[in-house]
């Protein structure tokens, strides 16, 4: 008995979960450090560090478009996918529903994301 | 019985499915030794106890792989599991978590055997071979990179932890992913193509989400989990690259 | 006729069965502040996009108290999710060979962890030599 298989479309959003949880685990504490207390409370950084100036010219540069893009899309392709998984972890198969809101969220923000990359100029 | 005798208390779900409508807890007091194994325990059990408690077992040693439950609800093989590093508290004892219960402790394995079958389980040469050309010569190296995977007793412990096989029975699992891996890393064998579709597919290696607990379980130290997560590359290169390629990879 | 009525046990709270497996929803809910922590920064550059008053008032707001303790929150989880992610790295790799024999798993957790504060300390000196 022999049923007919159908390929899973995982890979993408397997490979986009890889990517984003890689950059998390290697970058995020220290970008976590940076944006959300060193600068906020004012240590190990220059108090200007993140300054309209400083994050303008940073965003309208071709390598620090790619870099803010790649973080902002890829940590949420990453969360999209354990979230989904987790969903169905606890409980709740609420299949395309979920499918929609996790990866559709995450496909909604890269292009908010590419957007406003494009929006600051360069 | 010697005035030292101590007694311990295995609780048992028991289920006996033409005159139970659900499994229940029973409790039995039983005399051990240091040196007497969960197994032997449950099997005074049924030789002094309860005769109709029904379990697997055979070789007492850890290689046939027929006594795998659940005790103190861990995956374990009950004849290498020790009732001295439990007392004074309860043991308990159930069937193979994720498995339907057929009776007491004994599974319903066919699902299993089925996905062994499956991936093909056996060496697919690479090109036509004949009896002149003689046997295949394999290097330590060789055999190195597989052996860990061809250690599994088919014990089914790593099922029984794998929690998405249990909120999904159709999924593969480690056990037949470990095999699976075994045959395509061999060097002799050239099938890795044909057992890509299994991989591949929505029943395939990606509805496991890195639990690892199957790993931790296996009394064989066989890793599948390693085998399961190697074999994501794999497919999500085979999915990739399908349109590069002239066959188009797996189909 | 078969008498066989197999019972099919239910998976309801099957994670809170098992330490291992209470330890694997953690981790797995890292993922909730790496979502969150990346939804502030777009929001950052979506006022950065509307100009200098807007970029400010957004990096005011970093400084409520609530948006510090969740940084706080964040920080410990995704440093968490770094941690597990290299523990769990030498069940998704092959075999690394090396000098003729296999690394071990503590090899590849640490080697991780290394590349990981390895490139926490290069992000930090990036910025520094950017701000100066």
């Amino acid at each position: 008995m022999k049923k007919t298989l159908k390929r899973s479309n995982a890979p993408i959003f397997w490979a986009l979960f890889g990517a984003g949880g890689m950059l998390s685990a290697l970058l995020g504490p220290m970008l976590v450090l940076i944006t959300g207390l060193a600068i906020p409370l004012g240590f190990l950084l220059p108090a200007d560090t993140m300054s309209y100036a400083n994050m303008l010219a940073f965003a309208q540069n071709i390598i620090g478009k790619g870099f803010i893009f790649a973080i902002i899309s890829l940590f949420l392709w990453h969360a999209a996918h354990r979230i989904f998984h987790s969903l169905h972890d606890i409980g709740i198969h609420a299949g395309i529903i979920a499918k929609l809101i996790c990866y559709g969220g995450a496909m909604v923000a890269t292009l908010i994301t590419a957007y406003a990359l494009l929006a600051v100029g360069f | 019985m010697s005035d030292n005798q101590r007694v311990i208390e295995i609780e048992v779900l028991r289920y006996n499915p033409e005159k139970d409508t659900e499994p229940f807890k029973q409790v039995f007091d039983v005399p051990f030794t240091d040196d007497m194994s969960v197994l032997q325990g449950v099997q005074y059990i049924k030789d002094y106890l309860d005769g109709s408690l029904s379990f697997r077992w055979s070789c007492r040693m850890a290689i046939c792989g027929s006594c795998g439950m659940m005790i103190n609800g861990e995956p374990s093989l009950s004849c290498e599991t020790f009732l001295r590093d439990y007392y004074p508290a309860r043991v308990r004892v159930e069937a193979l978590s994720h498995f339907p219960i057929e009776k007491d402790l004994v599974i319903n394995m066919e699902g299993f055997i089925e996905k062994l079958e499956s991936i093909q389980p056996y060496i697919i040469p690479k090109e036509e071979r004949t009896l002149a050309q003689g046997e295949y010569l394999q290097t330590p190296e060789q055999l190195a990179s597989y052996e860990q995977f061809s250690s599994c007793i088919n014990c089914m412990l790593c099922y029984a932890a794998c929690p998405q096989f249990g909120l999904n029975p159709d999924f593969i699992g480690p056990g037949a992913m470990a095999l699976l891996h075994r045959y395509n890393i061999d060097s002799r064998d050239g099938g890795k193509g044909e057992r890509m579709e299994l991989v591949n597919s929505e029943e395939g290696v990606f509805n496991c989400t890195a639990v690892g607990y199957c790993s931790e379980v296996c009394p064989k130290h066989v890793d599948p989990a390693n085998a399961v997560n190697q074999n994501k590359t794999n497919s999500a290169a085979d999915y990739f690259m399908r349109f590069l390629t002239p066959k188009g990879g797996a189909k | 006729m078969s008498l066989r009525r197999p019972y099919v046990r239910s998976m309801d709270g099957w994670w809170k069965k098992n330490p291992f497996f209470v330890e694997y929803m953690i981790h797995e809910g890292t993922a909730l502040f790496v979502a969150a922590y990346a939804l502030i920064l777009l929001t950052g550059l979506v006022y950065l996009s509307r100009g200098e008053a807007a970029w400010n008032h957004w990096l005011e707001g970093l400084t409520n108290p609530w948006y510090l303790a969740f940084h706080w929150l964040a920080l410990a989880a995704i440093s968490y999710h770094t941690y597990t992610w290299f523990k769990i790295m030498p069940r998704t790799m092959p075999p690394v060979i090396v000098g003729g024999k296999r690394l071990p798993d503590w090899a590849i957790t640490g080697g991780g962890l290394a590349a990981a504060a390895g490139a926490c300390l290069v992000l930090l000196a990036v910025v520094w030599g950017m701000a100066r």
